[in-house]
């Protein structure tokens, strides 16, 4: 039987930052389930024909839409990015010991992947286009 | 070093479920990434529509390539949320409920996704 903590103590875990890597592990791994859900459900509307899948996809080109999948883009590369970094961990466990400075090494590989995207993403946004 | 003995794991499937965890993030690393880096950035969310979808899936290697996206992505975030059930979730008849429409959910869309790429014509 896996040991069960409610979410609140989890919070008064003092763990630092490992701790909080990884539990924005947890909250961005069930962001990204939740679209992967929702996605699913989108794309197997392209079986009633164009006239309906081009409709749904049109819900896509709107400001929440684009906002919203900067949301994504950060999840799936802070959730791919930090479970590279705990898959390396678990094989080679000696690096454990420089958990620390890896989970700093993950973040700054994180923004220089992430910003560059996102400014591109929310481009249409900027120019109005939305 | 930690002088505590490592935690054992409950049993061989949760040691499968561990090193599935592991495999399946190295290739949705790859696999999801790329497919979201073409999607959403080569192509683009807006240019995507019913002739687009069509063009790809003439393909069936972009089939093959969705389908295991597909089972891959699916089969990882349904295990994560199974943990975080066990996790987190006191009541055990609570848990065992949310589990249940946990593996519908995954049994359905598993089925949707996969009857879209293999039919789609």
């Amino acid at each position: 039987m896996p040991e069960r903590t409610s979410f609140r103590e989890g919070l008064r875990y003092r763990g630092g930052t490992s701790m909080w890597a990884w539990m924005f592990h947890r909250i961005t791994g069930l962001g990204v389930l939740l679209f992967l859900c929702i996605h699913i459900l989108e794309t197997f509307t392209v079986s009633f024909g164009p006239d309906f899948y081009d409709h749904t996809m049109e819900l896509y080109n709107t400001v929440f839409f684009r906002v919203a999948e900067i949301g994504l883009l950060f999840a799936v590369i802070y959730h791919a990015i930090n479970g590279t970094r705990i898959t390396i961990q678990d094989f080679w466990p000696s690096l454990w010991r420089y958990e620390r400075a890896l989970v700093w090494t993950s973040i700054v590989i994180l923004i220089l992947v992430f910003v560059p995207l996102a400014v591109w993403g929310l481009l249409p946004v900027f120019r109005g286009e939305l | 070093m930690a002088s505590y003995p490592a935690a054992r794991p409950a049993g061989r499937f949760e040691t499968y479920s561990w090193l599935f965890m592991r495999v399946s993030g190295i290739v949705l690393l790859c696999m999801a990434v790329f497919h979201l880096l073409l999607m959403h950035y080569a192509i683009g969310v807006e240019n995507l529509n019913f002739e687009v979808v069509a063009a790809r899936w003439q393909s069936p290697w972009w089939r093959l390539y969705d389908f295991f996206l597909l089972a891959f992505a699916l089969t990882h975030g349904m295990n994560g949320a199974r943990i975080l059930m066990d996790e987190y979730m006191r009541a055990s008849g609570w848990r065992l409920f949310l589990k249940t429409v946990l593996s519908l959910l995954y049994f359905t869309l598993v089925v949707m996704g996969a009857w879209v790429i293999v039919t789609f014509n």
